[in-house]
């Protein structure tokens, strides 16, 4: 397989901060919005240099959607930034309505998404963020795998005109992307080829693939391991082109199974080329307090659990 | 500016389309639509005075206008088509199937003189609020309008947003209540008290003004002072006094009409009471 190398374990939260000041600088008409979580969203250098641009909400979610809505309208391009959690259920009518219904140039930036928010528990731990927002016509849903690659599509999304879910995480994870890279919303990109089953990843699971997929062929499994950043609109084409040679598919996420990637990529399938699918996903239940590495292992979302899945997909594809 | 006689005949045929819109779609909120009516007239001939022909999404040099209470629309509707953002005729189409007149105010339709969508209530003075301070970064000294119901204030949001407002001093914006005292379930002051609204908006800092909005010549006074006091640190609300279903005696300020159609019989009441000023469309 083709190898990848950690960087240096990075926050995909700092990769959105980075592209935000860059954004700044480049873009005048950029605006950020956040609801009492600058420090958490790493948006404090764009509040510093940018002040004029930036837009202290306080603890007003909603009120925050409906004026990112309204700064549209006079062309600018509103980035909120609040947890995934109070990014998306807490402000779901207003993100339909106002946003999405109304098809406004609104970048709604999630960070602290999935079980790896850690220790606040699950008050906090939002696994149903990609499953209500892919709902949403109009709205593209994007979860990129580390710091170079959040960076990357935090630039992308600026220049593309329409709704956006972005969402990223707390934790330091491994960055190994290219720092330079061109980030094309909506394609899927083939990490590793292989030829007997396809692992499809989004986001902090996509190193997960990688390291799976890496000891299954120690043990002579080829997988071919495709990251999936762009949830909406699916690339069809990447993933059928995948299982029309593998046969077989593991689908890997940080998000419940009902609503996830998983689910999207089981509908494709359903649809259009039936094979045998295995999900690593959060089977239906809410997260708990934790470190993430604890919790990765509790809720199944561990390399192990990635290599156990393409075994049993493997056997039903066998079979 | 037209004299109050021009406006009031304006507003007497938005009234007549009213009653027809909403019997012709055998739904539709006629109550809140005919307590406004005079307001949209004096907002839009009057004091806006938009160039329906030059339209667009971002509105840049111009004054805007969000409706957040958006299911009296046949109003709003009724006044765009009437000052010329599209053919009157369309009004016939409202809440039918194919129509861009959608049951509540949408944008995917691309009707223009509408530049969100609203109905789900709480969200209008939060998105005005956006595209004034969008005004206020772009150097474009106009103004911002929206409306809202009263009912609608029971919804938290416009609280989050009432306290952004005057913290912020987004001065260019004005904010109207319409107040007719009804909502679906029965008076406001049982379903949800409001309490002393104008003390509320006060203790929050905006600038706060009452009126009579079904009187035309102190919609246009009040409006136009309303518009001296913008600009000057603080944002202003007007909490308008309307009847719902004014003009019509027998809808007249009875909560029970404001999300009924009138039968043809009803409806031919009602008409006998609006004179047709500008020819029905």
């Amino acid at each position: 397989m083709k190898e990848y190398t950690n960087s240096g374990s990075k926050d995909t939260r700092s990769g959105f901060g980075e592209a935000m000041h860059e954004l700044g600088k480049t873009n005048p008409d950029v605006v950020a919005l956040c609801a009492d979580l600058t420090g958490s969203m790493k948006l404090d250098a764009f509040a510093r240099d940018f002040p004029e641009r930036f837009i202290e909400i306080g603890i007003a979610e909603a009120n925050m959607i409906g004026i990112a809505a309204g700064l549209t309208i006079g062309g600018k391009i509103p980035f909120t930034g609040t947890f995934a959690n109070f990014s998306t259920g807490r402000v779901y009518d207003q993100i339909r309505q106002s946003v999405a219904y109304s098809n406004k140039n609104v970048k709604i930036c999630a960070s602290h998404a999935g079980i790896t928010l850690g220790e606040d528990g699950a008050t906090h731990q939002n696994m149903e963020d990609i499953g209500m927002m892919k709902m949403l016509p109009n709205m593209t849903v994007i979860n990129p795998c580390d710091f170079n690659q959040t960076r990357a599509a935090t630039l992308a999304v600026a220049h593309y005109k329409g709704p956006v879910y972005l969402r990223f995480g707390r934790p330091k994870v491994p960055n190994f992307t290219p720092a330079d890279q061109k980030f094309e919303i909506g394609k899927a990109l083939l990490l590793s080829e292989g030829r007997d089953v396809s692992i499809f990843a989004t986001g902090h699971l996509v190193w997960k693939a990688l390291e799976a997929c890496r000891i299954l062929e120690e043990q002579g499994v080829s997988s071919e391991v495709i990251n999936i950043h762009t949830i909406k609109p699916l690339d069809e084409k990447v993933v059928l082109a995948s299982v029309r040679k593998t046969g077989c598919a593991v689908t890997a996420e940080e998000h419940e199974r009902n609503g996830g990637l998983g689910d999207s990529i089981a509908q494709l399938l359903v649809r259009k080329y039936p094979v045998p699918v295995e999900m690593v996903a959060v089977d239906d239940s809410f997260g708990e307090s934790g470190t993430p590495e604890e919790l990765i292992k509790k809720f199944g979302l561990d390399t192990a659990d990635v290599i156990s899945a393409v075994k049993a997909v493997l056997a039903r594809k066998k079979s | 500016m037209p004299t109050t006689e021009e406006l009031q005949r304006i507003s007497t045929q938005v009234r007549r389309d009213i009653i027809r819109m909403v019997n012709g779609a055998a739904s539709g909120h006629p109550g809140g639509s005919l307590g406004v009516a005079d307001f949209m007239t004096v907002l839009y001939f009057g004091i806006m005075q938009p160039d329906h022909a030059k339209f667009d999404m971002n509105g840049k040099n111009e004054d805007l206008f969000f409706l957040s209470n958006g299911h009296v629309c046949p109003a709003w509707y009724s006044v765009l088509a009437r000052y010329g953002f599209f053919p009157v005729t369309e009004l016939g189409t409202f809440r039918k199937l194919g129509s861009r007149l959608q049951g509540h105010p949408a944008t995917l339709e691309k009707l223009p003189g509408v530049r969100v969508a609203s109905g789900s209530l709480g969200q209008g003075l939060s998105v005005s609020i956006g595209a004034a301070i969008a005004k206020k970064m772009n150097g474009d000294n106009h103004l911002v309008f929206t409306l809202c119901g009263d009912g609608e204030l029971q919804e938290g949001s416009n609280w989050e947003a009432l306290m952004f407002a005057p913290a912020k001093k987004i001065d260019k914006l004005v904010a109207v209540v319409d107040y007719n005292g009804k909502q679906i379930d029965g008076p406001v002051d049982k379903v949800m008290p409001l309490g002393n609204l104008r003390a509320k908006f006060e203790a929050f800092g905006w600038e706060v003004t009452e009126m009579d909005g079904n009187n035309i010549a102190e919609v246009v006074n009040v409006l136009n002072t309303v518009k001296s006091r913008t600009g000057k640190g603080k944002p202003n609300m007007i909490i308008m006094h309307t009847h719902m279903g004014y003009g019509v005696d027998f809808m007249m300020d009875n909560h029970e009409w404001h999300g009924v159609p009138p039968t043809n019989e009803q409806a031919a009441k009602a008409l006998n009471q609006l004179q047709e000023t500008l020819g029905d469309y």
